[in-house]
């Protein structure tokens, strides 16, 4: 076999490629230097009533600017399709391409749903009016299914740990020295120090994000909201007390605080165990809450939904928080918990604890917001027209007052979804935690350094998918802000 | 504004004595003290020789009273060995027990003895601490201004190219932590793969000598992180001054553009940004342990790490203590400095 070039015979694209960019960027260059030196331009109203402005080097700029943009994206698109078409032939960028064929379905098939039916999408459908917003939901997306189908075996060309022998630190695109059938014949990014495939890990590495990032923000919004309502709508004591705490977590420097949970001792003791049957109740407290509230006035239908919504809950939380039987199992003791018959899903124990300490992290912040939110929005009128209807407190939190600070929680949402994928980053770049040969990117990264003057392929692709899937929550958040001001 | 300051010191102190204890108890739990005596002994300890280890070091006894004795209101453990010799932690090596005071905490200005640098935690601390300040200094020196001049560019006029492009900018630097920009910079200046090589790829030698070559990437990849989000703040309070109403009086006036920007906008755009400098400090502090082990720069951070790493007790106290004290005091120099600088805000 021979060796993979990065583009393979469609090498003819580069130039292209290469001038359509220098292009862009020369005419992005001009465009701010001609919006500041150069004076506004001019409108001019026909007799007839049209306006005509004046076609000075601004528009020329603009249409070089726009062009060169769109013969990028062109070629981008060339590349991809090429690559799709001819596999390898394209070279380790064409493969790589038909590898994630599968993300490139599932993206037009998305887009194209989405736009057909935008209009009556609420909030997620304007998204799909905002270029910003447009691109950031695409890097996103992008890595979620790359995640997806990597965990079911679909882009992925070897195994994320077995070691090949004679593929140590190789260069990317190097074949395998002896092909078995069925077999992937390159390693299309390379091999690391352990002579694994770097492409497979980072694909697999995606699957490890997209489990736990938004599963962790998602408790911490739920910790962050049954406490930060009532702080906020109450205030007093309970504000002064829930604060102090708030802002105590908060003084904690994040690494130290890491390094003092994420560690095998910790984990022996049996901390975070307790840490997660304290954190991980409070959706439940949030669901019974939110629906006893706006029920309870007809018990007939109320106590039959709160009893089938709590018991799915109450279940789901006792599998998560007891591993074989047991909630806290240390050499000392051990507290009871389901028996493994009726456990649905165990967590290892490296899991749970980065899990927990990446909610404990989070939640103080979204608790100020949301404090900060409800104290704002209790002094509006329809919250004073709900108190006057004699509604209870708890109603008026959580379908009077929450709803309406939706706005700026989604979009704090999605930025703390980025905001944690840096923190399990940081972990895994530290060594915390996840297991040394797991294939997350911080650990991937943290490998690759070591090595960082010689080879560079182990630790760029980790880096550049965790910067892409970070940059693509940002934009996200930006482009959803955008539209939830506009109305 | 003093009982203001007075409470906020109350309230610090309170912070501080929450935070340690916590420290305290999380660092003295069994599994952690078995494996500081394993490190300080050697690795293949049995049971019972741990237990005798800790039991002389004191380290046995219950978790409030030994954080009374390293407060310095309890008077410290000693242990007399089978030898009739006295050895505690407020005895030194050289002296005897009769020499030694009985109290010795942070209350006595005693901090303690380092077990993985052994030496004594307060100079570790000041030496670490001098190295991580010059670090910040430049980070500072590089970072608050031109995040101000990106975002009062951007936040001139809203929707324009400039601000276009200064924004998206901003969100990448924002979405770029320090372990993935460093990886990308070391991986483009430093390495021999790539070949520019304009830069050495470790800061061990700007301990001694900082030059520009050993000592720039370590600062321009903290300040990149942090230089985003304070870019995006300003712009935001630049984009909200320019569009009120004294402002479109000036332009009506026939004040020229420029003169707008420099002498009515600048001023008031630039309250909201000193809170957020003054809070980055926390956020810094993060940037600061990733970088240092990145770059392999022997400061604050390092030293945190390797406190961690080892269970040096006595270490991982006085740098949270150091660590809780720089967030609190930027805080409360925050909003002192906003009351200060924004005349429409007394504190009653």
């Amino acid at each position: 076999m021979e060796p993979l070039t990065w583009t393979g015979s469609i090498a003819f694209l580069n130039p292209l490629l290469a001038i359509a960019l220098v292009l862009m960027t020369a005419s992005i260059l001009a465009w701010i230097l001609a919006s500041i030196v150069l004076p506004e331009p001019q409108m001019t109203v026909n007799p007839d009533g049209t306006l005509t402005s004046g076609s000075g080097i601004r528009n020329l700029i603009q249409a070089l600017m726009r062009y060169s943009f769109l013969a990028s994206v062109g070629l981008a698109v060339a590349y991809i399709v090429l690559g799709i078409l001819m596999g390898t032939s394209a070279g380790i960028i064409g493969a790589m391409m038909q590898q994630f064929l599968p993300v490139w379905f599932s993206l037009i098939l998305l887009y194209a749903m989405s736009i057909a039916f935008k209009r009556k999408l609420g909030l997620y459908g304007k998204l799909f009016d905002s270029p910003i917003g447009m691109i950031g939901f695409g890097l996103v997306m992008f890595w979620v299914f790359t995640g997806i189908f990597g965990a079911l075996d679909l882009i992925v060309t070897h195994d994320s740990l077995s070691q090949v022998s004679g593929m140590k630190n190789k260069v990317p695109g190097t074949p395998l020295p002896s092909v078995e059938d069925g077999e992937y014949a390159w390693y299309l990014l390379g091999g690391d120090n352990l002579a694994r495939d770097v492409f497979s890990r980072m694909v697999k590495g995606a699957w490890i994000v997209v489990q736990i990032a938004p599963l962790a923000t998602m408790f911490a919004f739920m910790v962050g909201i049954t406490l930060g309502l009532p702080a906020g709508y109450y205030g007093g004591r309970l504000d002064t007390l829930l604060s102090f705490l708030a802002n105590l977590i908060l003084a904690f420097p994040v690494i130290l605080l890491f390094y003092l949970l994420v560690t095998p001792e910790i984990v022996a003791t049996g901390v975070p165990n307790y840490m997660a049957a304290v954190l991980f109740i409070f959706p439940i407290i949030f669901l019974g809450v939110l629906l006893n509230s706006r029920y309870y006035t007809r018990p007939t239908f109320r106590t039959p939904l709160l009893i089938g919504v709590l018991g799915v809950a109450l279940w789901l939380y006792l599998s998560l928080i007891s591993t074989g039987g047991y909630v806290v199992n240390t050499d000392a003791y051990g507290i009871w918990g389901l028996p493994t018959f009726l456990d649905l899903f165990d967590v290892p124990a490296g899991i749970l604890v980065v899990f927990v300490s990446v909610v404990f992290v989070n939640s103080p912040t979204v608790f100020r917001i949301v404090r900060g939110l409800a104290m704002d929005i209790k002094t509006r009128d329809y919250v004073a027209a709900a108190q006057t209807r004699g509604e209870g407190p708890w109603y008026i939190m959580l379908w009077e007052i929450l709803p309406n600070a939706r706005g700026p929680l989604i979009v704090d949402f999605c930025l703390r979804i980025g905001y944690t994928t840096i923190l399990l980053g940081t972990l895994g770049f530290f060594g915390l935690g996840l297991p040394p040969e797991s294939p997350d990117w911080g650990s991937t990264i943290n490998e690759g350094r070591k090595l960082l003057s010689v080879y560079l392929h182990p630790a760029l692709p980790p880096a550049l998918a965790l910067l892409s899937l970070v940059l693509g929550l940002n934009l996200l958040a930006d482009g959803l802000r955008e539209e939830s001001l506009k109305d | 504004m003093g009982l203001f300051i007075l409470r906020r010191v109350g309230i610090m102190l309170l912070t501080a004595l929450c935070l340690t204890f916590l420290v305290f108890y999380l660092t003295n739990l069994y599994p952690n003290l078995e494996k500081l005596a394993k490190t300080q002994g050697n690795f293949r300890m049995s049971d019972e020789q741990v237990e005798s280890f800790l039991e002389k070091g004191g380290y046995l006894q219950s978790t409030p009273v030994k954080y009374g004795e390293w407060l310095g209101i309890l008077p410290s453990y000693r242990h007399t060995n089978e030898d009739g010799t006295v050895q505690g932690r407020c005895i030194l090596p050289g002296k005897t027990a009769e020499e030694s005071p009985n109290f010795c905490g942070i209350l006595q200005g005693y901090w303690g003895y380092s077990t993985v640098f052994k030496e004594e935690v307060s100079t570790v601390v000041g030496t670490r601490l001098a190295l991580t300040g010059r670090l910040m200094f430049w980070v500072m020196l590089l970072m608050v201004p031109s995040a101000l001049i990106l975002g009062i560019l951007a936040g001139m006029k809203e929707g324009s190219a400039t601000d276009r492009t200064l924004s998206t900018f901003a969100i990448t630097t924002t979405a770029t932590p320090e372990y993935v920009s460093g990886v990308i910079f070391i991986a483009i200046f430093t390495s021999s793969a790539v070949g520019l090589k304009w830069f050495k790829g470790t800061a061990t030698q700007a301990m001694e000598n900082p030059t520009f070559e050993n000592f720039f990437l370590p600062v321009l990849t903290i300040a990149l992180y942090g230089m985003g989000y304070i870019a995006r703040m300003t712009r935001a309070s630049m984009t909200e001054v320019m569009t009120a109403q004294y402002i479109r009086t000036a332009r009506l006036k026939g004040v020229s553009f420029p003169n707008i920007v420099m002498k009515h906008a600048l001023r008031n755009a630039l309250i909201a940004p000193f809170t957020v400098i003054m809070l980055q400090f926390p956020w810094l502090l993060n940037g600061v342990v990733i970088v240092e082990t990145l770059f392999n720069y022997k400061g604050f951070g390092w030293a945190l790490v390797q406190a961690a790493g080892n269970n040096d007790i006595q270490l991982l106290l006085a740098i949270s203590v150091v660590s809780v004290f720089v967030v609190l005091v930027t805080q409360l120099i925050s909003d002192i400095g906003y009351v200060y600088l924004n005349p429409r805000i007394r504190i009653s």
